[in-house]
Protein backbone atom coordinates (compact mmCIF):
# COMPACT_ATOMS: atom_id res chain seq x y z
CA UNK A 1 0.00 0.00 0.00
CA UNK A 2 1.37 3.41 -0.88
CA UNK A 3 1.46 6.19 2.26
CA UNK A 4 0.31 9.29 0.61
CA UNK A 5 -1.05 11.00 3.73
CA UNK A 6 0.86 14.58 4.92
CA UNK A 7 0.16 16.14 7.79
CA UNK A 8 0.29 20.18 9.15
CA UNK A 9 -0.80 21.10 12.70
CA UNK A 10 -2.31 17.44 13.10
CA UNK A 11 -4.41 17.88 10.31
CA UNK A 12 -4.37 14.83 7.90
CA UNK A 13 -4.19 15.15 4.06
CA UNK A 14 -4.98 12.26 2.48
CA UNK A 15 -2.66 13.11 -0.52
CA UNK A 16 -0.25 16.29 -1.07
CA UNK A 17 -1.84 17.64 -3.99
CA UNK A 18 -3.88 20.85 -2.67
CA UNK A 19 -5.52 23.21 -5.02
CA UNK A 20 -4.42 26.82 -5.18
CA UNK A 21 -6.48 29.98 -4.15
CA UNK A 22 -7.74 31.20 -6.68
CA UNK A 23 -7.67 28.89 -9.33
CA UNK A 24 -10.17 26.15 -7.75
CA UNK A 25 -13.34 28.45 -6.89
CA UNK A 26 -14.77 27.37 -3.72
CA UNK A 27 -14.52 24.00 -4.47
CA UNK A 28 -18.16 22.58 -6.06
CA UNK A 29 -17.05 24.16 -9.53
CA UNK A 30 -14.52 21.27 -9.99
CA UNK A 31 -16.57 18.60 -7.42
CA UNK A 32 -18.56 18.42 -11.08
CA UNK A 33 -16.01 16.61 -12.92
CA UNK A 34 -14.40 14.49 -9.87
CA UNK A 35 -14.79 13.72 -6.32
CA UNK A 36 -13.26 16.06 -4.09
CA UNK A 37 -11.98 13.14 -1.78
CA UNK A 38 -9.58 12.25 -4.70
CA UNK A 39 -7.28 15.35 -3.78
CA UNK A 40 -5.85 16.21 -0.18
CA UNK A 41 -7.42 19.86 0.50
CA UNK A 42 -8.25 23.23 -1.63
CA UNK A 43 -7.79 26.59 -0.98
CA UNK A 44 -10.89 28.66 -1.88
CA UNK A 45 -10.54 31.81 -3.61
CA UNK A 46 -9.44 34.63 -1.09
CA UNK A 47 -11.99 36.49 0.87
CA UNK A 48 -11.55 39.78 1.93
CA UNK A 49 -13.81 41.63 5.15
CA UNK A 50 -15.74 43.09 2.40
CA UNK A 51 -17.42 42.11 -0.96
CA UNK A 52 -14.53 43.36 -3.48
CA UNK A 53 -15.28 43.61 -6.99
CA UNK A 54 -11.85 43.07 -8.54
CA UNK A 55 -10.19 45.15 -11.23
CA UNK A 56 -11.60 46.36 -14.52
CA UNK A 57 -10.19 46.14 -17.46
CA UNK A 58 -8.34 43.27 -19.26
CA UNK A 59 -7.59 40.77 -16.74
CA UNK A 60 -5.42 37.97 -18.34
CA UNK A 61 -2.71 37.38 -20.94
CA UNK A 62 -1.29 34.24 -21.90
CA UNK A 63 2.64 34.55 -21.90
CA UNK A 64 5.40 31.71 -22.92
CA UNK A 65 4.37 28.82 -20.61
CA UNK A 66 2.38 31.01 -18.10
CA UNK A 67 -0.20 33.33 -17.64
CA UNK A 68 -0.82 37.02 -16.18
CA UNK A 69 -3.74 37.68 -13.94
CA UNK A 70 -5.39 40.96 -12.79
CA UNK A 71 -8.47 39.41 -11.02
CA UNK A 72 -7.48 41.97 -7.92
CA UNK A 73 -9.13 39.65 -5.28
CA UNK A 74 -13.08 40.00 -7.00
CA UNK A 75 -14.96 38.36 -4.31
CA UNK A 76 -18.15 38.27 -2.01
CA UNK A 77 -16.59 39.20 1.28
CA UNK A 78 -16.23 36.64 4.42
CA UNK A 79 -19.92 37.42 6.00
CA UNK A 80 -21.93 36.34 2.69
CA UNK A 81 -19.12 33.31 2.33
CA UNK A 82 -19.92 32.36 5.64
CA UNK A 83 -23.90 32.43 5.43
CA UNK A 84 -23.89 30.33 2.12
CA UNK A 85 -21.07 28.68 1.09
CA UNK A 86 -19.32 27.48 4.61
CA UNK A 87 -22.59 24.82 4.06
CA UNK A 88 -21.56 23.35 1.46
CA UNK A 89 -17.68 22.96 2.64
CA UNK A 90 -19.59 21.52 5.93
CA UNK A 91 -19.41 17.83 3.79
CA UNK A 92 -16.65 18.22 1.72
CA UNK A 93 -14.21 14.99 2.95
CA UNK A 94 -10.87 17.15 2.14
CA UNK A 95 -8.84 19.66 4.02
CA UNK A 96 -10.97 22.85 3.32
CA UNK A 97 -8.44 26.19 3.53
CA UNK A 98 -10.02 29.41 3.79
CA UNK A 99 -7.64 31.98 1.91
CA UNK A 100 -7.69 35.04 3.76
CA UNK A 101 -6.86 38.64 2.28
CA UNK A 102 -7.27 42.40 3.07
CA UNK A 103 -6.49 46.16 2.43
CA UNK A 104 -5.64 47.48 5.99
CA UNK A 105 -4.46 45.62 9.09
CA UNK A 106 -8.10 46.19 10.43
CA UNK A 107 -10.15 44.42 7.90
CA UNK A 108 -7.56 41.16 8.22
CA UNK A 109 -8.37 40.85 12.12
CA UNK A 110 -11.81 41.57 12.06
CA UNK A 111 -11.87 39.17 9.35
CA UNK A 112 -10.28 36.87 11.09
CA UNK A 113 -12.47 37.56 13.89
CA UNK A 114 -15.16 36.34 12.15
CA UNK A 115 -14.34 33.16 10.52
CA UNK A 116 -13.42 32.57 14.28
CA UNK A 117 -16.67 32.93 15.71
CA UNK A 118 -18.32 31.08 12.71
CA UNK A 119 -15.86 28.07 13.68
CA UNK A 120 -17.10 28.14 17.25
CA UNK A 121 -20.30 28.39 16.67
CA UNK A 122 -20.38 25.25 13.82
CA UNK A 123 -18.13 23.47 16.71
CA UNK A 124 -21.33 23.70 19.13
CA UNK A 125 -23.32 21.91 16.45
CA UNK A 126 -20.79 19.39 16.09
CA UNK A 127 -19.70 20.87 12.41
CA UNK A 128 -16.82 21.99 10.31
CA UNK A 129 -16.21 24.42 7.33
CA UNK A 130 -12.92 25.52 7.61
CA UNK A 131 -9.94 23.18 8.54
CA UNK A 132 -7.50 26.34 8.29
CA UNK A 133 -6.74 29.76 7.43
CA UNK A 134 -4.00 30.53 4.95
CA UNK A 135 -3.06 34.14 5.09
CA UNK A 136 -2.78 35.96 1.81
CA UNK A 137 -0.30 38.82 2.33
CA UNK A 138 1.06 38.23 -1.48
CA UNK A 139 -1.82 39.43 -3.88
CA UNK A 140 0.15 41.46 -6.19
CA UNK A 141 -3.14 42.49 -7.74
CA UNK A 142 -4.64 44.82 -5.54
CA UNK A 143 -4.11 48.39 -4.90
CA UNK A 144 -3.92 48.90 -1.33
CA UNK A 145 -2.82 45.99 1.22
CA UNK A 146 -2.65 43.12 -0.17
CA UNK A 147 0.96 42.08 -1.50
CA UNK A 148 2.48 45.49 0.51
CA UNK A 149 2.08 43.58 3.48
CA UNK A 150 4.44 40.65 2.10
CA UNK A 151 7.83 42.52 1.00
CA UNK A 152 9.16 43.81 4.18
CA UNK A 153 9.34 41.68 7.15
CA UNK A 154 8.81 43.49 9.84
CA UNK A 155 5.47 45.21 7.92
CA UNK A 156 3.94 41.68 7.61
CA UNK A 157 4.95 40.66 11.09
CA UNK A 158 1.89 42.81 12.41
CA UNK A 159 -0.49 41.42 10.35
CA UNK A 160 0.30 37.99 10.96
CA UNK A 161 0.11 39.07 14.94
CA UNK A 162 -2.86 40.32 14.70
CA UNK A 163 -4.47 37.62 12.87
CA UNK A 164 -2.61 34.67 14.94
CA UNK A 165 -4.05 36.30 17.94
CA UNK A 166 -7.68 36.37 16.40
CA UNK A 167 -7.75 32.39 15.91
CA UNK A 168 -7.40 29.43 17.14
CA UNK A 169 -7.13 27.58 13.85
CA UNK A 170 -4.14 26.45 12.37
CA UNK A 171 -2.78 29.48 10.53
CA UNK A 172 -0.73 29.17 7.27
CA UNK A 173 0.72 32.11 5.73
CA UNK A 174 1.04 32.95 1.78
CA UNK A 175 4.68 34.31 0.98
CA UNK A 176 5.25 36.39 -2.06
CA UNK A 177 8.02 35.49 -4.10
CA UNK A 178 8.28 39.38 -4.63
CA UNK A 179 9.14 40.19 -0.24
CA UNK A 180 12.27 41.40 0.13
CA UNK A 181 13.85 38.58 1.93
CA UNK A 182 11.61 35.17 1.71
CA UNK A 183 13.55 33.14 4.48
CA UNK A 184 13.39 36.09 7.01
CA UNK A 185 9.58 36.32 6.39
CA UNK A 186 9.14 32.97 6.76
CA UNK A 187 10.99 32.61 10.27
CA UNK A 188 9.34 35.55 10.79
CA UNK A 189 5.93 33.50 10.69
CA UNK A 190 7.47 30.67 12.81
CA UNK A 191 8.01 33.07 15.15
CA UNK A 192 4.93 34.91 15.60
CA UNK A 193 3.27 31.23 15.81
CA UNK A 194 2.25 29.95 12.12
CA UNK A 195 1.68 26.40 11.98
CA UNK A 196 2.94 26.41 8.12
CA UNK A 197 3.99 28.50 5.30
CA UNK A 198 3.01 27.99 1.85
CA UNK A 199 4.71 29.78 -1.14
CA UNK A 200 5.12 30.99 -3.62
CA UNK A 201 2.07 33.83 -4.79
CA UNK A 202 1.98 34.97 -8.44
CA UNK A 203 5.15 37.35 -9.58
CA UNK A 204 4.58 40.78 -10.40
CA UNK A 205 4.96 40.98 -14.05
CA UNK A 206 3.91 42.95 -16.67
CA UNK A 207 3.06 43.37 -20.81
CA UNK A 208 2.92 46.02 -22.77
CA UNK A 209 0.52 46.80 -26.13
CA UNK A 210 2.87 48.07 -28.22
CA UNK A 211 0.59 49.39 -30.71
CA UNK A 212 -1.29 51.23 -27.84
CA UNK A 213 1.98 52.50 -26.27
CA UNK A 214 0.40 50.88 -22.65
CA UNK A 215 0.33 48.17 -20.26
CA UNK A 216 -2.48 45.93 -21.00
CA UNK A 217 -3.57 45.84 -17.60
CA UNK A 218 -5.64 48.82 -15.70
CA UNK A 219 -3.30 48.00 -12.92
CA UNK A 220 -0.08 48.54 -15.01
CA UNK A 221 1.47 44.74 -13.57
CA UNK A 222 -0.42 41.74 -12.86
CA UNK A 223 0.62 38.54 -11.60
CA UNK A 224 2.94 35.15 -13.34
CA UNK A 225 1.70 32.33 -12.79
CA UNK A 226 1.88 28.93 -14.18
CA UNK A 227 4.87 26.47 -15.29
CA UNK A 228 6.95 29.42 -16.09
CA UNK A 229 7.81 30.51 -12.48
CA UNK A 230 8.24 26.73 -11.19
CA UNK A 231 12.06 26.88 -11.19
CA UNK A 232 12.48 29.76 -9.36
CA UNK A 233 9.18 28.80 -7.08
CA UNK A 234 11.17 25.43 -6.55
CA UNK A 235 14.47 27.41 -5.28
CA UNK A 236 12.48 29.61 -3.08
CA UNK A 237 10.86 26.55 -1.81
CA UNK A 238 14.46 24.71 -1.23
CA UNK A 239 15.51 27.72 0.50
CA UNK A 240 12.87 28.39 3.08
CA UNK A 241 12.78 24.51 3.90
CA UNK A 242 16.61 24.78 4.64
CA UNK A 243 15.51 27.61 7.57
CA UNK A 244 12.14 26.69 9.22
CA UNK A 245 11.28 24.15 11.74
CA UNK A 246 7.13 24.25 10.43
CA UNK A 247 6.16 22.36 7.46
CA UNK A 248 5.50 24.17 3.80
CA UNK A 249 3.29 24.23 1.04
CA UNK A 250 5.25 24.42 -1.83
CA UNK A 251 3.78 25.66 -5.53
CA UNK A 252 3.93 27.41 -8.44
CA UNK A 253 3.93 26.00 -11.90
CA UNK A 254 3.45 22.43 -10.87
CA UNK A 255 1.37 20.73 -13.54
CA UNK A 256 3.02 16.94 -13.17
CA UNK A 257 3.77 14.30 -10.68
CA UNK A 258 7.31 14.53 -11.39
CA UNK A 259 7.12 18.65 -10.46
CA UNK A 260 4.91 17.41 -6.74
CA UNK A 261 8.14 14.93 -5.95
CA UNK A 262 10.62 18.03 -7.17
CA UNK A 263 9.03 20.45 -4.08
CA UNK A 264 8.64 17.38 -1.73
CA UNK A 265 12.12 16.63 -2.31
CA UNK A 266 12.85 20.19 -1.84
CA UNK A 267 11.53 20.08 1.35
CA UNK A 268 7.75 20.56 1.09
CA UNK A 269 5.16 18.79 2.87
CA UNK A 270 2.58 19.05 0.65
CA UNK A 271 2.21 20.70 -2.31
CA UNK A 272 -0.50 23.14 -4.06
CA UNK A 273 -1.52 22.82 -7.41
CA UNK A 274 -3.10 26.46 -9.22
CA UNK A 275 -3.03 27.58 -12.68
CA UNK A 276 -2.64 23.77 -13.77
CA UNK A 277 -6.51 23.69 -13.18
CA UNK A 278 -7.66 25.44 -15.98
CA UNK A 279 -5.35 23.46 -18.27
CA UNK A 280 -6.71 20.08 -17.18
CA UNK A 281 -10.12 20.30 -15.40
CA UNK A 282 -9.24 17.24 -14.32
CA UNK A 283 -5.72 18.03 -12.75
CA UNK A 284 -7.13 16.66 -9.02
CA UNK A 285 -8.32 13.48 -9.98
CA UNK A 286 -4.97 13.03 -12.76
CA UNK A 287 -2.65 14.30 -10.56
CA UNK A 288 -3.05 11.90 -7.50
CA UNK A 289 -3.61 9.00 -9.35
CA UNK A 290 0.13 9.80 -11.97
CA UNK A 291 1.57 10.60 -8.61
CA UNK A 292 0.56 6.84 -7.10
CA UNK A 293 1.93 5.34 -10.55
CA UNK A 294 5.53 7.53 -10.21
CA UNK A 295 6.20 6.67 -6.76
CA UNK A 296 5.59 2.82 -7.61
CA UNK A 297 7.72 3.36 -10.79
CA UNK A 298 10.28 4.92 -8.50
CA UNK A 299 9.61 2.42 -5.62
CA UNK A 300 8.70 4.80 -3.46
CA UNK A 301 6.31 3.70 -0.55
CA UNK A 302 5.96 6.60 1.33
CA UNK A 303 6.92 10.79 0.75
CA UNK A 304 8.47 10.33 3.80
CA UNK A 305 11.05 9.07 2.47
CA UNK A 306 12.08 11.54 0.13
CA UNK A 307 11.07 14.73 1.78
CA UNK A 308 14.09 16.88 2.06
CA UNK A 309 16.36 14.61 0.79
CA UNK A 310 17.54 17.33 -1.55
CA UNK B 1 -10.01 12.61 -26.67
CA UNK B 2 -12.43 12.80 -29.46
CA UNK B 3 -11.29 12.22 -33.28
CA UNK B 4 -11.45 15.10 -35.68
CA UNK B 5 -13.32 14.41 -38.76
CA UNK B 6 -13.20 17.32 -40.95
CA UNK B 7 -11.12 20.36 -40.74
CA UNK B 8 -12.15 22.71 -43.80
CA UNK B 9 -11.08 26.22 -45.07
CA UNK B 10 -14.23 27.67 -45.97
CA UNK B 11 -12.94 31.02 -46.43
CA UNK B 12 -9.74 32.92 -45.77
CA UNK B 13 -8.58 32.32 -42.35
CA UNK B 14 -11.95 30.63 -41.48
CA UNK B 15 -12.21 27.05 -41.08
CA UNK B 16 -15.01 24.30 -40.10
CA UNK B 17 -13.81 21.34 -37.61
CA UNK B 18 -16.07 18.53 -37.00
CA UNK B 19 -15.72 15.95 -34.30
CA UNK B 20 -16.93 12.84 -33.81
CA UNK B 21 -19.61 11.56 -30.91
CA UNK B 22 -22.60 12.84 -29.48
CA UNK B 23 -22.05 15.78 -27.65
CA UNK B 24 -24.46 18.11 -25.99
CA UNK B 25 -25.35 21.43 -25.60
CA UNK B 26 -28.14 24.17 -26.20
CA UNK B 27 -27.63 27.38 -28.80
CA UNK B 28 -25.17 29.66 -27.35
CA UNK B 29 -23.47 27.34 -25.64
CA UNK B 30 -19.33 27.13 -25.79
CA UNK B 31 -17.17 24.43 -25.42
CA UNK B 32 -13.58 24.36 -24.43
CA UNK B 33 -11.33 23.03 -27.18
CA UNK B 34 -7.18 21.74 -26.75
CA UNK B 35 -5.39 20.04 -29.23
CA UNK B 36 -2.00 20.34 -27.57
CA UNK B 37 -0.11 19.30 -24.89
CA UNK B 38 1.76 22.38 -22.60
CA UNK B 39 1.61 25.20 -25.20
CA UNK B 40 -0.60 27.77 -25.50
CA UNK B 41 -1.33 27.14 -21.55
CA UNK B 42 -4.67 27.98 -21.75
CA UNK B 43 -7.43 25.91 -23.85
CA UNK B 44 -10.03 27.51 -26.46
CA UNK B 45 -13.72 28.63 -25.77
CA UNK B 46 -15.38 28.00 -29.51
CA UNK B 47 -19.22 28.07 -29.61
CA UNK B 48 -21.42 25.07 -30.82
CA UNK B 49 -21.67 25.79 -34.86
CA UNK B 50 -23.93 22.13 -34.86
CA UNK B 51 -24.60 19.33 -33.49
CA UNK B 52 -26.19 16.25 -34.17
CA UNK B 53 -26.32 12.77 -32.52
CA UNK B 54 -22.84 11.47 -34.57
CA UNK B 55 -20.82 14.68 -34.43
CA UNK B 56 -20.13 18.34 -33.11
CA UNK B 57 -19.08 20.77 -35.74
CA UNK B 58 -16.86 24.24 -34.91
CA UNK B 59 -16.86 27.48 -37.16
CA UNK B 60 -13.65 29.41 -36.05
CA UNK B 61 -11.39 31.96 -37.04
CA UNK B 62 -7.86 32.03 -36.91
CA UNK B 63 -6.55 34.82 -34.84
CA UNK B 64 -3.51 33.45 -32.94
CA UNK B 65 -1.33 30.63 -31.76
CA UNK B 66 -4.34 28.21 -30.48
CA UNK B 67 -6.45 28.82 -33.78
CA UNK B 68 -3.47 28.18 -35.90
CA UNK B 69 -2.81 25.08 -34.09
CA UNK B 70 -6.57 23.95 -34.62
CA UNK B 71 -6.19 24.99 -38.25
CA UNK B 72 -3.69 22.69 -38.82
CA UNK B 73 -5.66 19.67 -37.83
CA UNK B 74 -6.42 16.77 -40.10
CA UNK B 75 -9.45 14.07 -40.17
CA UNK B 76 -8.00 11.60 -37.62
CA UNK B 77 -5.85 13.63 -35.24
CA UNK B 78 -7.59 14.08 -31.82
CA UNK B 79 -8.54 16.57 -29.90
CA UNK B 80 -9.91 17.30 -26.37
CA UNK B 81 -12.88 18.79 -25.70
CA UNK B 82 -14.49 19.74 -22.21
CA UNK B 83 -18.19 21.24 -22.27
CA UNK B 84 -20.71 22.51 -23.06
CA UNK B 85 -20.56 25.55 -20.79
CA UNK B 86 -22.14 28.79 -20.53
CA UNK B 87 -26.05 29.50 -20.20
CA UNK B 88 -27.06 29.74 -23.76
CA UNK B 89 -29.63 31.81 -25.57
CA UNK B 90 -33.11 32.14 -23.87
CA UNK B 91 -35.27 29.49 -25.44
CA UNK B 92 -38.14 31.59 -26.48
CA UNK B 93 -41.34 32.22 -28.44
CA UNK B 94 -42.13 34.74 -30.74
CA UNK B 95 -40.46 36.40 -33.53
CA UNK B 96 -36.40 36.33 -32.99
CA UNK B 97 -34.06 37.54 -35.03
CA UNK B 98 -30.72 36.22 -34.95
CA UNK B 99 -27.57 38.86 -35.92
CA UNK B 100 -24.08 37.71 -36.30
CA UNK B 101 -21.03 40.01 -37.45
CA UNK B 102 -18.13 38.18 -39.14
CA UNK B 103 -17.42 35.49 -37.05
CA UNK B 104 -19.98 35.91 -34.43
CA UNK B 105 -22.23 34.22 -37.04
CA UNK B 106 -20.80 30.90 -35.61
CA UNK B 107 -23.40 30.21 -32.74
CA UNK B 108 -26.28 31.12 -34.82
CA UNK B 109 -26.41 28.23 -36.73
CA UNK B 110 -27.39 26.24 -34.45
CA UNK B 111 -29.46 28.18 -32.71
CA UNK B 112 -31.47 28.29 -36.27
CA UNK B 113 -31.96 24.86 -36.10
CA UNK B 114 -33.24 25.26 -32.68
CA UNK B 115 -35.18 28.07 -33.86
CA UNK B 116 -36.10 27.51 -37.59
CA UNK B 117 -38.62 30.17 -37.97
CA UNK B 118 -36.04 33.19 -36.94
CA UNK B 119 -34.49 35.82 -39.29
CA UNK B 120 -31.24 35.38 -39.84
CA UNK B 121 -28.83 38.54 -40.32
CA UNK B 122 -25.41 37.67 -41.55
CA UNK B 123 -22.60 40.69 -41.42
CA UNK B 124 -19.48 40.78 -43.15
CA UNK B 125 -16.37 43.02 -43.64
CA UNK B 126 -14.98 40.56 -46.68
CA UNK B 127 -16.41 37.72 -48.94
CA UNK B 128 -18.96 36.05 -46.63
CA UNK B 129 -18.92 32.68 -45.67
CA UNK B 130 -21.58 29.79 -44.80
CA UNK B 131 -23.92 31.51 -46.25
CA UNK B 132 -25.03 28.65 -48.04
CA UNK B 133 -25.50 26.63 -44.98
CA UNK B 134 -28.14 28.94 -43.38
CA UNK B 135 -30.08 29.38 -46.39
CA UNK B 136 -30.23 25.52 -46.02
CA UNK B 137 -32.78 25.96 -43.11
CA UNK B 138 -34.61 29.35 -43.74
CA UNK B 139 -35.03 31.27 -47.07
CA UNK B 140 -35.03 34.45 -44.37
CA UNK B 141 -31.69 35.49 -44.50
CA UNK B 142 -30.01 39.01 -45.06
CA UNK B 143 -26.24 38.96 -45.78
CA UNK B 144 -24.91 42.24 -45.64
CA UNK B 145 -20.70 43.20 -46.57
CA UNK B 146 -18.55 46.19 -45.84
CA UNK B 147 -21.74 47.75 -44.16
CA UNK B 148 -23.58 47.88 -40.66
CA UNK B 149 -25.49 44.96 -40.19
CA UNK B 150 -28.06 46.15 -37.34
CA UNK B 151 -29.16 48.74 -39.63
CA UNK B 152 -30.81 45.95 -41.29
CA UNK B 153 -32.52 44.68 -38.71
CA UNK B 154 -36.13 46.57 -37.79
CA UNK B 155 -36.25 47.20 -33.88
CA UNK B 156 -39.70 46.88 -33.83
CA UNK B 157 -40.74 43.86 -35.95
CA UNK B 158 -38.84 41.12 -33.54
CA UNK B 159 -39.76 39.96 -29.61
CA UNK B 160 -36.27 39.22 -29.22
CA UNK B 161 -33.03 39.84 -31.17
CA UNK B 162 -29.61 38.09 -30.45
CA UNK B 163 -26.51 39.15 -31.32
CA UNK B 164 -23.02 38.19 -31.56
CA UNK B 165 -20.36 39.82 -32.88
CA UNK B 166 -17.13 42.44 -32.41
CA UNK B 167 -17.60 44.69 -29.13
CA UNK B 168 -18.31 47.56 -31.23
CA UNK B 169 -21.24 45.81 -32.89
CA UNK B 170 -22.99 44.78 -29.45
CA UNK B 171 -22.38 48.11 -27.79
CA UNK B 172 -23.65 49.59 -30.94
CA UNK B 173 -26.60 46.66 -30.50
CA UNK B 174 -27.00 48.72 -26.62
CA UNK B 175 -27.55 51.79 -27.77
CA UNK B 176 -30.32 50.73 -29.77
CA UNK B 177 -31.94 48.86 -27.39
CA UNK B 178 -31.91 52.31 -25.21
CA UNK B 179 -33.05 53.85 -28.04
CA UNK B 180 -35.70 51.71 -28.63
CA UNK B 181 -36.37 49.78 -25.56
CA UNK B 182 -39.85 48.95 -27.03
CA UNK B 183 -41.24 45.16 -26.19
CA UNK B 184 -38.50 43.53 -27.77
CA UNK B 185 -35.54 41.75 -25.70
CA UNK B 186 -31.99 41.78 -27.10
CA UNK B 187 -29.00 39.48 -26.02
CA UNK B 188 -25.67 39.51 -26.68
CA UNK B 189 -22.84 36.36 -26.61
CA UNK B 190 -19.87 38.16 -24.86
CA UNK B 191 -16.25 37.00 -26.12
CA UNK B 192 -14.58 38.06 -22.48
CA UNK B 193 -10.93 36.10 -22.22
CA UNK B 194 -11.51 32.84 -20.26
CA UNK B 195 -8.81 30.21 -18.35
CA UNK B 196 -10.96 27.93 -16.20
CA UNK B 197 -14.24 28.49 -18.15
CA UNK B 198 -16.06 26.73 -15.45
CA UNK B 199 -16.69 29.95 -12.74
CA UNK B 200 -13.29 29.42 -10.98
CA UNK B 201 -10.96 31.96 -11.87
CA UNK B 202 -13.02 34.99 -12.28
CA UNK B 203 -10.86 36.01 -15.34
CA UNK B 204 -13.74 36.36 -17.45
CA UNK B 205 -15.74 38.82 -14.98
CA UNK B 206 -18.34 41.33 -16.39
CA UNK B 207 -19.46 44.14 -15.05
CA UNK B 208 -23.60 44.44 -15.10
CA UNK B 209 -26.38 45.99 -13.69
CA UNK B 210 -26.36 43.02 -11.04
CA UNK B 211 -23.20 43.54 -9.57
CA UNK B 212 -20.16 41.60 -11.12
CA UNK B 213 -20.81 38.25 -12.99
CA UNK B 214 -19.22 35.09 -14.45
CA UNK B 215 -19.15 35.70 -18.50
CA UNK B 216 -18.69 31.46 -18.00
CA UNK B 217 -21.40 30.58 -16.50
CA UNK B 218 -23.39 33.53 -15.99
CA UNK B 219 -23.00 34.19 -19.65
CA UNK B 220 -21.65 33.90 -22.69
CA UNK B 221 -25.51 35.55 -23.41
CA UNK B 222 -26.48 38.66 -21.51
CA UNK B 223 -29.48 40.26 -22.08
CA UNK B 224 -28.32 43.86 -23.39
CA UNK B 225 -29.03 46.40 -20.68
CA UNK B 226 -27.19 44.03 -18.28
CA UNK B 227 -24.40 44.72 -19.47
CA UNK B 228 -21.76 47.47 -18.01
CA UNK B 229 -18.52 47.29 -18.91
CA UNK B 230 -17.43 45.67 -22.33
C1 LIG C 1 -17.84 31.92 -25.25
C2 LIG C 1 -16.92 32.14 -26.44
C3 LIG C 1 -17.25 31.58 -27.65
C4 LIG C 1 -16.42 31.76 -28.76
N1 LIG C 1 -16.78 31.17 -29.93
C5 LIG C 1 -15.97 31.31 -31.00
C6 LIG C 1 -16.29 30.67 -32.24
O1 LIG C 1 -17.30 29.96 -32.36
N2 LIG C 1 -15.44 30.83 -33.28
C7 LIG C 1 -14.31 31.61 -33.17
O2 LIG C 1 -13.59 31.74 -34.14
N3 LIG C 1 -13.99 32.22 -32.03
C8 LIG C 1 -14.78 32.09 -30.93
N4 LIG C 1 -14.43 32.71 -29.76
C9 LIG C 1 -13.17 33.47 -29.71
C10 LIG C 1 -12.02 32.50 -29.56
O3 LIG C 1 -12.08 31.89 -28.29
C11 LIG C 1 -10.68 33.23 -29.71
O4 LIG C 1 -10.59 33.76 -30.99
C12 LIG C 1 -9.52 32.28 -29.49
O5 LIG C 1 -9.46 31.91 -28.13
C13 LIG C 1 -8.22 32.92 -29.89
O6 LIG C 1 -7.18 32.04 -29.56
P1 LIG C 1 -5.75 32.16 -30.24
O7 LIG C 1 -4.81 31.31 -29.50
O8 LIG C 1 -5.85 31.90 -31.69
O9 LIG C 1 -5.44 33.71 -30.06
P2 LIG C 1 -4.40 34.48 -29.13
O10 LIG C 1 -4.68 35.90 -29.34
O11 LIG C 1 -3.03 33.97 -29.35
O12 LIG C 1 -4.87 34.03 -27.70
C14 LIG C 1 -4.32 34.53 -26.52
C15 LIG C 1 -5.38 34.48 -25.44
O13 LIG C 1 -6.42 35.39 -25.72
C16 LIG C 1 -7.66 34.75 -25.72
N5 LIG C 1 -8.47 35.35 -26.79
C17 LIG C 1 -8.01 35.88 -27.94
N6 LIG C 1 -9.03 36.35 -28.69
C18 LIG C 1 -10.16 36.14 -27.99
C19 LIG C 1 -11.53 36.40 -28.25
N7 LIG C 1 -11.96 37.00 -29.36
N8 LIG C 1 -12.42 36.01 -27.32
C20 LIG C 1 -12.02 35.41 -26.17
N9 LIG C 1 -10.73 35.16 -25.88
C21 LIG C 1 -9.81 35.50 -26.78
C22 LIG C 1 -7.34 33.29 -25.99
O14 LIG C 1 -8.32 32.38 -25.52
C23 LIG C 1 -6.05 33.14 -25.26
O15 LIG C 1 -6.27 32.92 -23.89
C24 LIG C 1 -15.24 32.54 -28.64
C25 LIG C 1 -14.92 33.13 -27.42
C26 LIG C 1 -15.73 32.93 -26.31
C27 LIG C 1 -15.35 33.53 -25.01
C1 LIG D 1 -6.54 33.65 -11.65
C2 LIG D 1 -5.76 33.53 -10.37
C3 LIG D 1 -6.31 34.00 -9.17
C4 LIG D 1 -5.61 33.90 -7.97
N1 LIG D 1 -6.20 34.33 -6.81
C5 LIG D 1 -5.54 34.15 -5.62
C6 LIG D 1 -6.17 34.48 -4.37
O1 LIG D 1 -7.33 34.93 -4.31
N2 LIG D 1 -5.46 34.29 -3.22
C7 LIG D 1 -4.19 33.78 -3.22
O2 LIG D 1 -3.60 33.61 -2.15
N3 LIG D 1 -3.59 33.43 -4.39
C8 LIG D 1 -4.23 33.61 -5.58
N4 LIG D 1 -3.62 33.23 -6.75
C9 LIG D 1 -2.26 32.68 -6.72
C10 LIG D 1 -2.27 31.15 -6.77
O3 LIG D 1 -2.93 30.60 -5.65
C11 LIG D 1 -0.85 30.59 -6.84
O4 LIG D 1 -0.13 31.04 -5.71
C12 LIG D 1 -0.08 31.03 -8.08
O5 LIG D 1 -0.94 31.01 -9.20
C13 LIG D 1 1.15 30.17 -8.36
O6 LIG D 1 0.84 28.82 -8.56
P1 LIG D 1 0.61 28.15 -10.02
O7 LIG D 1 1.79 28.52 -10.84
O8 LIG D 1 0.47 26.69 -9.76
O9 LIG D 1 -0.62 28.78 -10.57
C14 LIG D 1 -4.31 33.33 -7.97
C15 LIG D 1 -3.76 32.87 -9.17
C16 LIG D 1 -4.45 32.95 -10.36
C17 LIG D 1 -3.83 32.42 -11.62
S1 LIG E 1 -13.28 31.58 -17.18
FE1 LIG E 1 -12.79 31.18 -15.12
S2 LIG E 1 -14.49 32.07 -14.08
FE2 LIG E 1 -15.01 32.28 -16.15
Amino acid sequence: MMDTTCHIAGIAFRNPIVMASGTFGFGHEYNRFYPLDRIGGFSGKGLTLHPKSGNEGLRSWETAAGMLNSVGLENPGIPAFLSTEAERWENYDVVRILNLGGSSLEDYERGAALIEEDYKHRQQRGKKAVDMIELNISCPNVKAGGMAYGIQTETARTVVGLVRKATTLPLIVKLSPNAEDIVSMALMCEEEGAEAVSLVNTFSAMKIDIYKRRSVFENSYAGLSGPAIKPIALRMVHQVCQSVHIPVMGLGGISSAEDILEFIMAGAEVVQVGTHNFVDLRAGENLSRDLENLMRQLGISSLKEIRGIV
Amino acid sequence: MAEITANIQVAPGIFRMSVAGAYAGKMGQFYMLRAWDKTPLLSRPISIYSLDAEEIHFLYQVVGEGTRILSMLQAGDEITLEGPFGNGFPELNGKVALVGGGIGIAPFYYALQSLPQADVYLGFSQKPYEVDHFKRITDRVTVNVGGHILDLVDYEAYDAIFVCGPNAMMQAAQRLNERWSGRNKVYVSLENRMACGVGACLVCSVGTTGGRKKSCVDGPVFAVEEVKSW
